[in-house]
């Protein structure tokens, strides 16, 4: 399927969002920083792979969607709350 | 309603972009939670009312993701703002001037 304009631009500004968190993801001072880099990420990711249901007109995509979503949720709660144990 | 929808996929991405930005200006743990979780998921929101608009035969799974999405993002940026503030991560003030902006 071909891409108007206007998808092209959107394509061009999840690629934008991609690289800013990765930055952030590679620079961030603490770990936390990290953290909330990866969480953005995720929610990026999983409207990307929307996305891409859409461009390959495949909506077995949406379900990969779901569950990278659940795992990331998982992930991000889990490190947040190991963090907090090792200090607290 | 193609226009309309195409629109809506720029406005996603764009809130997303620009929160991204802030994610990488903004000076410290707390004010990086608020611009990356908020922006994110009101992009988030409008990426998929765009497909939706797309493909009208996708509304369920696409509100079972934006549901998902609405319900975790806050509960998930609540918890890593506990964690900074556990881990002693004190809120940026502009009279230090601390932190990398």
């Amino acid at each position: 399927m071909t891409l108007t304009a206007l998808q092209l631009l959107a394509v061009l500004l999840l690629a934008v969002a991609i690289g800013f968190s990765v930055i952030r993801l590679l620079r961030g001072p603490t770990t936390l920083d990290r953290v909330v880099a990866a969480d953005t990420l995720a929610v990026i990711t999983t409207a990307g792979l929307v996305g891409l249901a859409a461009v390959f007109d495949n909506p077995v995509y949406l379900d990969v969607a779901l569950v990278y979503g659940t795992l990331a949720f998982v992930g991000t709660v889990a490190i947040a709350r190991a963090i907090e144990g090792n200090k607290g | 309603m193609e226009v309309l929808a195409d629109i809506l996929l720029v406005i996603g991405s764009a809130f997303m972009a620009i929160g991204s930005l802030g994610l990488l200006r903004m000076p410290d743990v707390y004010n990086r939670l608020q611009a990356g979780t908020k922006a994110a998921t009101l992009g988030a929101m409008a990426l998929l009312l765009g497909i939706g608009l797309h493909h009208p035969d996708w509304w369920p799974k696409l509100l079972v993701i934006a549901g998902f999405v609405l319900f975790t993002n806050p509960v998930g940026s609540s918890t890593i703002a506990r964690a900074a503030r556990m881990t002693g991560i004190k809120p940026w003030s502009a009279d230090k001037q601390q932190g990398d902006a």
